[in-house]
C-alpha cells in the first residue's frame, strides 16, 4: 500500500494557504458542541489545548505531570529558530526549509518542512507578544544567536531556559482558558488506550494517579502530543517519566508508526559514572564552539592524568578528520566519531566511555572570564554533578540518546491512518527526516500546536456532526474493560523482579545493538532477545502494592511492558533500512572513509509500520519521498 | 558509604504518617540524593514492601516537579539548586539523614512525601498570564523591551514553580511564587493592560488557597532553587496597593449595532 500524505499540489510556498482555504469551518455558535482531548500538556499539547480552546471548543487536557508546567519541553536549553532575518545576514522561509530538509538527511516530507519554516515566524510574535522574556539588545530589539552549526542567526533564546519559558508561555495561555472554562486540565493522569469505535478515533481511557480510578473519555478528535520514545533506551535525556505508552496504543489500534529506528544520540552529555545511573545530563552544544575534543592517542595513555599527557600525545580527532568543520561537526557525525575513539579503547574516564572536552586553550585565548560569560551555568552545572571543575580540568562527555525523529505516521493534516486521530510535536514523525538540527524541536512543537492542528482538527470537525458516541457504548465499555484487565494482569504476576530491572536490561540491549551503530546481526540478536525479555517480565514482574492508590511501581510496569514491545518494531525497522542516514548508521553502509552512506536507490521513503499482534511480525508501508526544491546530496563535513 | 534515612511515610491523604528508618549501604558519593532513594527503593521492593514515594521527573533541575525537606531544609542545604541536584558526596558516612514532604496546609500529602500543588496553578489561572490570543500578535520586533527590563522579568520568570519557597516560609507564604510571576509580566510592555487587574486576582487567590502572608523572614529567597530574590515582593506589594487603591471593575455593556 502507497500511504496518501495529502499534501496540497502547486507552488510550495502557496500550499499550505492552498489548504487553509479549502478547510471546512466550524459555526462559531458550534465549536463548544465539540469536544476535543488533547494527552500532554508540552509545547505541542499545551499550545494546542490552549489555542483549540481559544476557538471555542470543548477541550480536556490530560497530562501525567503534577502540573502541565512540568512537561519535558522546559529542559530545552538552546533556543528556537525562526526565518526572521532580523540578523540581515541572508536568512529566509526558504532556506530555514533548505537547512532542516538537508539537515535531516532527505528523509522528511518537503512540503511539511516548507510549512514548519514558514509558521516559524508567527511563532516568535506569539510568544514576545506572552511574554516570553528572549534576549534582548541594548535598543530593546529580540537578540540573535546562530546554532548548531548554522550558517546564520535565526535563534531565539531565553538565557539557557528557552524551553522553560516557551512551556510557560503556552502554559500560562492554557492557564487562561482553564479559568475561562474553555479547557478541563486533568493533571497526574495517564493515558492507557485509545477508544477508537467504526475505526474513528473517540476518545482514550485514563488511570488517575492518585487514586487509581480508571475512566474512560469520549470526544470528537484526540490529539496526542505525548513527546518520543527516547526512554525505550531508559538512559537518556528525557526526564524520566517521559514513555511511549500513548504512541503505542494509538499504534496497537491502527495508527501506522514511522521510522522509529531515527534516533538522535547528542554528543555532549555527561557521562554514565554507575549501574545506580538514573538519567543522563546534556551539556549544550554550545560548548563545542569554544572546546577541543580529544582522546590519547594511544589507549595507554587513557587512565593517566591529563596533565601527565604532552600535547603531542593528543589525538584531536574531530579536528584532524574533519578539517573544515572541526569540532562543530553535526550531531551525528560527532557522536559515531566519540564511539569510535572509545572502541579503539582509547576512552577516558570510568569506564573508558568519555572524551574530553577541552577548554584549556579557549580560557588561555579569551581570558577565563570570557568563558565564564559565555558557559558559566554550563560549567557549574557540569562541576555540581562531577565535582570536577572543567576551568581546570577537561570535562568528560559521551553521546546519549536524545532526541527521536520517527514516530506516529501523519499525513499533511497531522491526522495519523486512524481517523480523528492527531499527532503533534515529538510524538510524530514528520518534519526532521532522519536527524534533527538544533532549535528546532521547539519550534515544530509550537508550530504543530498554536499553527496547524488548530485549523487542521477545525477542518476535521467541520465534515462530521458533534457526539454520537457515549461512555456507555459498546467499544467505549471494551476499551475500558481491557485496560482494568492489563492493570490487574500487572499486579497479579507476583514474580520477583521490579520494572526497572526489565527496563534497565532492555536499554543495555537497544544501547548496544541499535544505538549509534547498527549492523545485522547485532539487531538480529537484539530481535531474538527482545521477546524472550518480554516473556521475562510477563512472567516475572514483581509489582507491590494494589491500583486503588498512588503506586508509582505500577505506573513505571505499564510503561515498560509497552516498551517491551517498541524497542522490537524500533529494531525490526532498524534492521530493513540497510542504508545509513543521519541518525541512523549501519555499518554495513559507509564510504571507504568510514562516513554514512545513504542509498536513495532503495530507500527514499517513510517506513510506516501497521500493527497486526504482539509477536505477529509488522505489515511495512512505504510513503515515497520525492525532493522538488532540495536537491538530493551526500553531506560532506570535510 | 553507608547512611541512614529517616523518611517520611504516610499511606494516603486521610491516613497518619511517621517517620521510618532504613539503612542505605553501598552508597556511592556520585549519586545524586534521589539515586540513593532509588536503590533504596529497588531493595524495598525485594522484601515485599512498598517503595518510598516522591515527586521527580527531568533529574536535571528544571522541571520543579522534585521538593524533599532534606534535614529540615526544602531541596537541601546545597543552595540554588533542586532536590534532583543534590548528590551524595555533600554528605557523610554514618550520617542521618531526614527526608519529608513539603509542608503547608495548601499542599495536602497524597502519598509519603508526594504533595498536591495545584494551588499554584490556580494561582496562575486567577490571571498569572497576558490575554494574547493565538495569531493576533504584532511582529515580535515592534514591541521594543528595554535590555534591563527584559533581564530582570528573566529573572523573575526563573522560577520554576516547586514550592519549596512555601515549604520553608514560616507561614507557609506563597509570596515569592506569586510575585514572581506578577513581577515577570509586569515589568514587560506587553503585561501592562492587565497589570493591576491581575495582581488583585492573583493575590486574591493566593490568599483563597490558604497560603500565609509574608513577614520578612527570607526563608523563601534562601531555598530558591532558582535564587528568585525577595525584590520582587515589595514590587508585587506596591502593584497591589495600587491596584487596591485605583482599580475598578469594568461595567458590562453588553450590545452593539
Amino acid at each position: 500500500m502507497t500511504l496518501n500524505s495529502n499534501c496540497p499540489t502547486g507552488p510550495i510556498e502557496k500550499r499550505w494557504e492552498k489548504r487553509r482555504f479549502e478547510m471546512k469551518l466550524v459555526n462559531p455558535a458550534n465549536k463548544r458542541k465539540y469536544n476535543v482531548i488533547v494527552v500532554g500538556s508540552g509545547l505541542a499539547g499545551a499550545s494546542a489545548a490552549a489555542s483549540l480552546g481559544e476557538l471555542g471548543y470543548n477541550v480536556q487536557c490530560f497530562c501525567y505531570q503534577d502540573s502541565p508546567r512540568r512537561a519535558h519541553s522546559i529542559a530545552a536549553q538552546g533556543g528556537i529558530n525562526a526565518a526572521k532575518n532580523y540578523t540581515n545576514d541572508g536568512d529566509s522561509i526558504f532556506r530555514l526549509f533548505y537547512d532542516t530538509v538537508k539537515g535531516g538527511d532527505f528523509r522528511a516530507r518537503e512540503s511539511n518542512v516548507y510549512r514548519l519554516a514558514e509558521v516559524s515566524v508567527d511563532i516568535i510574535d506569539q510568544c514576545a507578544a506572552q511574554g516570553v522574556p528572549f534576549a534582548r539588545e541594548y535598543g530593546g530589539l529580540l537578540a540573535n544567536r546562530s546554532f548548531g552549526g548554522a550558517q546564520v542567526s535565526r535563534t531565539f533564546y531565553a538565557r539557557g531556559q528557552t524551553g522553560q519559558q516557551l512551556l510557560i508561555g503556552a502554559y500560562q495561555a492554557l492557564a487562561r482558558q482553564i479559568a475561562a472554562g474553555t479547557v478541563k486540565m486533568s493533571c497526574r493522569s495517564e493515558m492507557l488506550e485509545l477508544i477508537v469505535v467504526d475505526g474513528v478515533a473517540r476518545g482514550i481511557v485514563t488511570r488517575d494517579m492518585v487514586t487509581g480510578k480508571i475512566e474512560a473519555h469520549v470526544a470528537d478528535a484526540v490529539a496526542l502530543c505525548t513527546g518520543g520514545y527516547g526512554n525505550v533506551f531508559y538512559l537518556s535525556t528525557n526526564a524520566k517519566g517521559c514513555n511511549a505508552m500513548a504512541l503505542w496504543r494509538a499504534h496497537k489500534k491502527g495508527a501506522y508508526l514511522a521510522n522509529p529506528c531515527f534516533t538522535q544520540i547528542h554528543p555532549t552529555c555527561i557521562p554514565v559514572k554507575g549501574e545506580y545511573q538514573s538519567k543522563l545530563t546534556l551539556m549544550s552544544e554550545s560548548l563545542r564552539n569554544d572546546g577541543r575534543v580529544w582522546v590519547p592517542k594511544d589507549g595507554k595513555d587513557s587512565g593517566k592524568r591529563v596533565s601527565d599527557i604532552p600535547e603531542e600525545a593528543r589525538d584531536y580527532y574531530l579536528e584532524r578528520r574533519y578539517p573544515a568543520f572541526g569540532n562543530l561537526v553535526p550531531r551525528d557525525i560527532a557522536s559515531r566519531a566519540a564511539k569510535q575513539v572509545c572502541d579503539d579503547g582509547r576512552g577516558v574516564g570510568p569506564g573508558g566511555l568519555g572524551v574530553y572536552l577541552d577548554f584549556a586553550d579557549s580560557i588561555q585565548r579569551l581570558g577565563k572570564k570570557m568563558i565564564e560569560e559565555r558557559y558559566g551555568n554550563l560549567f557549574d552545572m557540569y562541576h555540581h554533578i562531577t565535582d570536577e571543575n572543567p576551568y581546570e580540568v577537561p570535562m568528560r562527555i559521551y553521546p546519549a540518546v536524545h532526541y527521536t525523529m520517527g514516530g506516529l505516521w501523519v499525513d499533511y493534516d497531522l491526522m495519523s491512518t486512524v481517523p480523528g486521530l492527531f499527532v503533534g510535536g515529538e510524538a510524530n514523525f514528520s518534519d526532521h527526516g532522519a536527524n534533527r538540527l538544533g532549535a528546532s524541536a521547539l519550534m515544530q512543537g509550537l508550530a504543530d500546536g498554536y499553527f496547524v492542528l488548530p485549523y487542521t482538527i477545525g477542518h476535521y470537525l467541520g465534515q462530521r456532526a458533534a457526539g454520537g458516541v457515549k461512555l456507555d457504548h459498546p467499544e467505549v465499555k471494551a476499551a475500558k474493560k481491557s485496560v482494568e484487565e492489563r492493570v490487574r494482569k500487572l499486579l497479579d504476576i507476583g514474580g520477583s523482579r521490579s520494572p526497572d530491572s526489565f527496563h534497565r536490561e532492555l536499554g543495555l540491549l537497544c544501547w548496544e545493538h541499535c544505538g549509534m551503530a547498527r549492523k545485522k546481526d547485532g539487531l538480529e540478536i537484539a530481535l531474538q532477545r527482545i521477546p524472550e525479555l518480554r516473556e521475562e517480565f510477563w512472567k516475572d514482574l514483581r509489582v507491590v502494592g494494589s491500583g486503588e492508590e498512588l503506586n508509582q511501581e505500577l505506573e513505571r510496569a505499564g510503561r515498560v511492558a509497552d516498551a517491551l514491545e517498541f524497542a522490537e518494531l524500533m529494531v525490526r525497522d532498524a534492521l530493513h533500512r540497510e542504508e545509513s542516514c543521519g541518525g541512523h548508521f549501519r555499518e554495513e553502509s559507509q564510504t571507504p572513509e568510514g562516513e554514512a552512506m545513504r542509498d536513495d536507490e532503495r530507500f527514499c521513503y517513510v517506513a510506516a509500520w501497521a500493527h497486526q499482534g504482539v509477536d505477529k511480525e509488522p505489515v511495512l508501508h512505504k510513503e515515497p519521498l520525492s525532493f522538488e526544491y532540495v536537491k538530493l546530496t551526500q553531506r560532506s563535513y570535510k | 558509604m553507608r547512611v541512614f534515612l529517616q523518611v517520611w511515610r504516610q499511606k494516603n491523604g486521610q491516613s497518619k504518617g511517621r517517620f521510618e528508618r532504613y539503612e542505605a549501604s553501598e552508597v556511592s558519593p556520585d549519586m545524586s540524593l534521589l539515586e540513593m532513594l532509588d536503590v533504596v527503593n529497588e531493595g524495598l521492593v525485594q522484601k515485599n514492601e512498598a517503595p518510598i514515594a516522591f515527586d521527580h521527573d527531568c533529574r536535571e533541575g528544571i522541571c520543579g516537579m522534585c521538593g524533599l525537606v532534606i534535614n529540615g531544609v526544602p531541596h537541601g542545604s546545597e543552595g540554588g539548586a533542586t532536590t534532583c541536584q543534590l548528590h551524595m558526596r555533600k554528605f557523610q558516612d554514618g550520617d542521618e539523614i531526614w527526608i519529608e514532604p513539603f509542608r503547608a496546609k495548601a499542599f495536602p500529602v497524597l502519598r509519603d512525601c508526594v504533595v498536591d500543588r495545584t494551588a499554584l496553578d490556580r494561582i496562575i489561572q486567577a490571571g498569572g498570564f497576558i490575554s494574547v490570543r493565538t495569531g493576533s500578535a504584532p511582529d515580535a520586533n515592534q514591541i521594543l523591551v528595554p535590555k534591563e527590563n527584559a533581564d530582570l522579568a528573566m529573572d523573575a520568570a526563573a522560577c520554576i514553580g516547586c514550592g519549596a519557597c512555601v515549604a520553608a516560609c514560616p507561614n507557609a507564604s506563597a509570596m515569592l511564587f506569586t510575585a514572581a510571576k506578577i513581577s515577570h509580566l509586569g515589568l514587560l510592555p506587553q503585561g501592562q493592560p492587565e497589570r493591576h487587574s491581575r495582581a488583585l486576582a492573583m493575590v486574591k487567590q493566593m490568599d483563597a488557597e490558604g497560603f500565609g502572608a509574608c513577614t520578612n523572614h527570607e526563608e523563601c529567597e534562601a531555598v530558591c532553587p532558582k535564587e528568585v530574590s525577595i525584590d520582587f515582593i515589595a514590587r508585587m506589594n506596591r502593584d497591589f496597593a495600587k491596584a487596591a487603591a485605583t482599580f475598578r471593575p469594568p461595567k458590562a455593556r453588553g450590545g452593539g449595532d
